[in-house]
C-alpha cells in the first residue's frame, strides 16, 4: 500500500500511541458532543439575558464562569453556542465527505475525460481559499449558518476526493474487484457496495481532521459577524463580544471560548490523528 | 453446438507494430476440457478474458467470440453483464486477492445471484450449502472471513463461487500457481470432479505442460498471439507437430530421467513492436528456412487437430509419454 493519510503540518507532536491522550480526547470530544445535544434540555441561564449589573463579574455561583460586558452568562452561551461551534463544522465534514468520495470515486473508477475534468476542477477549488469563497458565499445569499457550511463544504472538497481518487486508483487494480466484474456486476454497484467501504476506514480517518480545521473556519467566520444568525450564541461571537473587554482586564469572558476552540480542535484531531495511525498500521 | 468459439480472433493495442492475439482460433465444446498453454505474453490471459468479454482499453478487435452462439464482440454492456453473471465464469490465479476482504464467504457466493439474477437469499443459500459441500468444504466457512481461510479452502470457495449461477463455461486462469504443490494437485482433481459432475466446458490457461496434459481433452499451445499447434492432449505430447511444441516439451523437466539436460529455447519471443514477415518462432526454430522468415504459415488440419508449420509434413519431432 502506497497510500498515505492526507496530514496537514502542526499537529505531528500530539500523534501518539499513548492510549490515555487518545482516550482522554476521545472522551472530551464524546462529552462535547454529547452537551451540544443536550444543550437546549440543560436548567441554564437565558444565554441573551443582558444583565447589565453584573456585567464582566468574575466566576460567582450565579455566573460559574462569569459574565460578558453586556452581563450575559457566559457559561450559558459556551454550552448553548457549542450547539453550532460543533454541528456546523460537522456538516462540512459530512457534506465534503459524501461529494468528496462521489467525485473521487467517478475521476478514479473512470478515468479518462472524467478524470480530467473532475481532478482539474477541484483543483481550482484548492486555489481558491476557504474562508474566501464563505465570505463570497455570505455576501451572495446572507446571514447564518448554511451559506459558510456550503462554502467551507465545497472548500474541502478536494482534500477528500484527492484522497479518494488514488484510493480508488489502488483498490481499482486489486483482483478482488475484477472478481466482482466477472460475476457481472455495474460498475456503479462495484463502487457502492465495494469499493467505498473499503476505502472507507482511510477516508474516515482524514475527516476526522478536516472537523479541526472546519471548527476553525466556521468559528473565524462567526468572529467576524459573518457566521451565525445575530442573536444566536457562538464561540466565535463570544470572542469577538469578549475582545473589547480584554482591553478593561477582564479577559475570561474572550478566553473561555478561545480554550473551548482551542481543546475541541485538538482533542478531535488527537482523535483523528490516532484511527489514521490504526488505518495505516492495519494496511501494513 | 460449442460451448465457446473463438473465430479468427485479432486484437490490435495501441502503440503495438503487430496484433497481440493474430487470427486465434479455438472451440470448446460442451463439458469439454481444453488447456491453453503458452509462455508468459503468448496471449493466453487476452483470449481467456475475450471469452468473457473483457478487452483491453484501447483494444481494436476483429473476429468473433461467441458463447453459446451469442457473440460477445457484437453485445451491448447490459447483455454482456447478463453474460457474466449466467453463462461465462471464472476461477482467478491468486484466491487470497480475489476475495473482497471486508465480506463473509457466505455474503461473496450470494451476492451474485442475489442482485443479479434476483434470487431470494433462502434460495442462494441453500445452492452455497449444496456447492461448499462439492468442494469439500464445510458451511461454517459461509460465515467467515477470507483471512480465517487458508489458500487451498480460498481457492475451493472461489470455485464454488464460479460455479454458482451452474455457468456453461469456467474459465481457470493459471488456478494453482499461487498454491504450494499438495494443494494443486487437489484442485485440479476437483476441478475434473466437478466438470464430469455439473458438465460445465472448461477453458484451462496454463504454462505447466504436465498439468495441461494430465486435466484436459484438447491442448491449444500459444506462441506469440497465434494458436500454433491444437490436438487432442495424448497426441499433442506424444507426438508434436510444431517446433515449437516439440521445444517447449524437451524443456520441461520429466520424473522418468531425471538426469537428463534440460533443453532451453534459445532467443526471445519476437517483441510487439516489430512486425512480423514469416513465421514468429522462425527465428528461434532449428528446422527454420528461407520459407519460414518470408512467409507466415497458416493453420492446417491434421487429424484430430491444427498446425501451424510450413513443415509439419516433414519433420518427425520427439514428445513425451505422458501417463496422468
Amino acid at each position: 500500500m502506497t497510500t498515505t493519510v492526507h496530514r496537514r503540518p502542526g499537529f505531528g507532536r500530539v500523534r501518539t500511541r499513548r492510549p490515555w491522550l487518545y482516550l482522554t480526547c476521545l472522551f472530551f470530544t464524546a462529552l462535547a458532543f454529547g452537551v451540544a445535544v443536550a444543550a437546549p434540555w440543560l436548567p441554564l441561564a437565558d444565554p441573551n439575558l443582558a444583565d447589565l449589573g453584573a456585567a464582566l463579574a468574575g466566576p460567582s455561583g450565579e455566573h460559574p464562569l462569569g459574565a460578558d460586558e453586556a452581563g450575559r452568562d457566559v457559561l450559558s452561551r459556551l454550552v448553548l453556542g457549542s450547539t453550532t461551534a460543533l454541528f456546523g463544522p460537522l456538516a462540512v465534514v459530512c457534506f465534503s465527505t459524501v461529494l468528496g468520495v462521489a467525485v473521487g470515486v467517478a475521476a478514479g473508477w473512470r478515468g479518462g475525460w472524467l478524470d480530467s475534468v473532475l481532478s482539474r476542477g477541484s483543483e481550482l477549488l484548492l486555489a481558491f481559499p476557504g474562508l474566501l469563497l464563505a465570505i463570497l458565499f455570505v455576501a451572495l445569499y446572507g446571514d447564518g449558518l448554511l451559506a459558510p457550511v456550503l462554502a467551507l463544504s465545497l472548500a474541502y472538497l478536494p482534500y477528500v476526493s484527492r484522497l479518494a481518487r488514488s484510493l480508488t486508483l489502488v483498490e481499482r487494480e486489486r483482483p478482488y474487484l475484477a472478481a466482482y466484474r466477472v460475476q457481472g456486476f455495474s460498475g456503479l454497484a462495484i463502487c457502492l457496495r465495494h469499493l467505498v467501504p473499503n476505502i472507507a476506514p482511510v477516508v474516515l480517518a482524514q475527516c476526522t481532521l478536516n472537523f479541526g480545521y472546519a471548527l476553525l473556519d466556521l468559528a473565524a467566520l462567526s468572529y467576524l459577524g459573518m457566521g451565525v444568525a445575530p442573536g444566536t450564541p457562538d464561540w466565535g461571537v463570544m470572542v469577538n463580544t469578549g475582545q473589547s473587554a480584554v482591553l478593561q482586564g477582564q479577559p475570561l469572558s474572550a478566553v473561555i471560548p478561545c480554550a473551548a476552540i482551542v481543546a475541541t480542535v485538538v482533542a478531535v484531531n488527537v482523535v483523528g490523528e490516532h484511527w489514521a495511525d490504526l488505518v495505516a498500521r492495519r494496511q501494513r | 453446438m460449442n460451448t465457446l468459439e473463438i473465430e479468427d480472433l485479432r486484437l490490435t493495442l495501441p502503440g503495438t507494430a503487430r496484433p497481440v492475439l493474430d487470427g486465434v482460433t479455438l472451440a470448446v465444446g460442451a463439458g469439454e476440457t481444453v488447456a491453453l498453454v503458452g509462455e508468459s505474453g503468448s496471449g493466453k490471459t487476452l483470449t481467456s478474458r475475450a471469452a468473457l468479454g473483457f478487452l483491453p482499453r484501447g483494444a481494436e478487435v476483429e473476429g468473433a467470440v461467441r458463447v453459446a452462439g451469442q457473440d460477445l464482440l457484437a453485445m451491448g454492456a447490459r447483455e454482456l453483464r447478463g453474460v457474466r453473471a449466467l453463462t461465462v465464469s471464472m476461477v482467478f490465479q491468486d484466491p487470497r486477492t480475489a476475495l473482497n476482504p471486508l465480506r463473509r464467504i457466505g455474503d461473496f457466493l450470494t451476492e451474485s445471484l442475489r442482485t443479479n439474477l434476483r434470487w431470494s437469499a433462502r434460495r442462494a443459500g441453500d445452492r452455497a450449502r449444496e456447492l461448499l459441500d462439492a468442494v469439500g468444504l464445510d458451511e461454517r466457512v459461509l460465515r467467515q472471513y477470507p483471512h480465517e481461510l487458508s489458500g487451498g479452502m480460498l481457492q475451493r470457495v472461489t470455485i464454488a463461487a464460479a460455479l454458482m449461477s451452474d455457468p456453461a463455461l469456467l474459465l481457470a486462469d493459471e488456478p494453482t500457481t499461487a498454491l504450494d504443490v499438495s494443494t494443486q494437485a487437489e484442485i485440479v482433481a476437483l476441478l475434473a470432479d466437478l466438470r464430469a459432475r455439473f458438465g460445465t466446458a472448461l477453458l484451462f490457461v496454463t504454462h505447466d505442460l504436465h498439468l495441461a496434459a494430465a486435466i484436459s481433452d484438447r491442448v491449444c499451445v500459444m506462441y506469440a498471439g497465434r494458436i500454433v499447434e491444437a490436438g487432442p492432449a495424448g497426441a499433442l505430447f506424444g507426438t508434436p507437430r510444431h517446433p515449437y511444441t516439440a521445444a517447449l516439451l524437451a524443456s520441461t523437466p520429466q520424473v522418468d530421467q531425471p538426469r537428463r539436460r534440460l533443453d532451453a529455447i534459445s532467443g526471445q519471443p519476437p517483441d510487439l513492436r516489430t512486425a512480423l514477415a514469416g513465421c514468429p518462432f522462425a527465428d528461434r526454430c532449428r528446422h527454420a528456412t528461407d520459407l519460414c522468415r518470408a512467409e507466415a504459415p497458416v493453420s492446417t488440419a491434421v487429424d484430430g487437430g491444427t498446425v501451424a508449420c510450413h513443415h509439419h509434413t516433414r519433420l518427425t519431432l520427439e514428445g513425451i509419454t505422458h501417463h496422468g
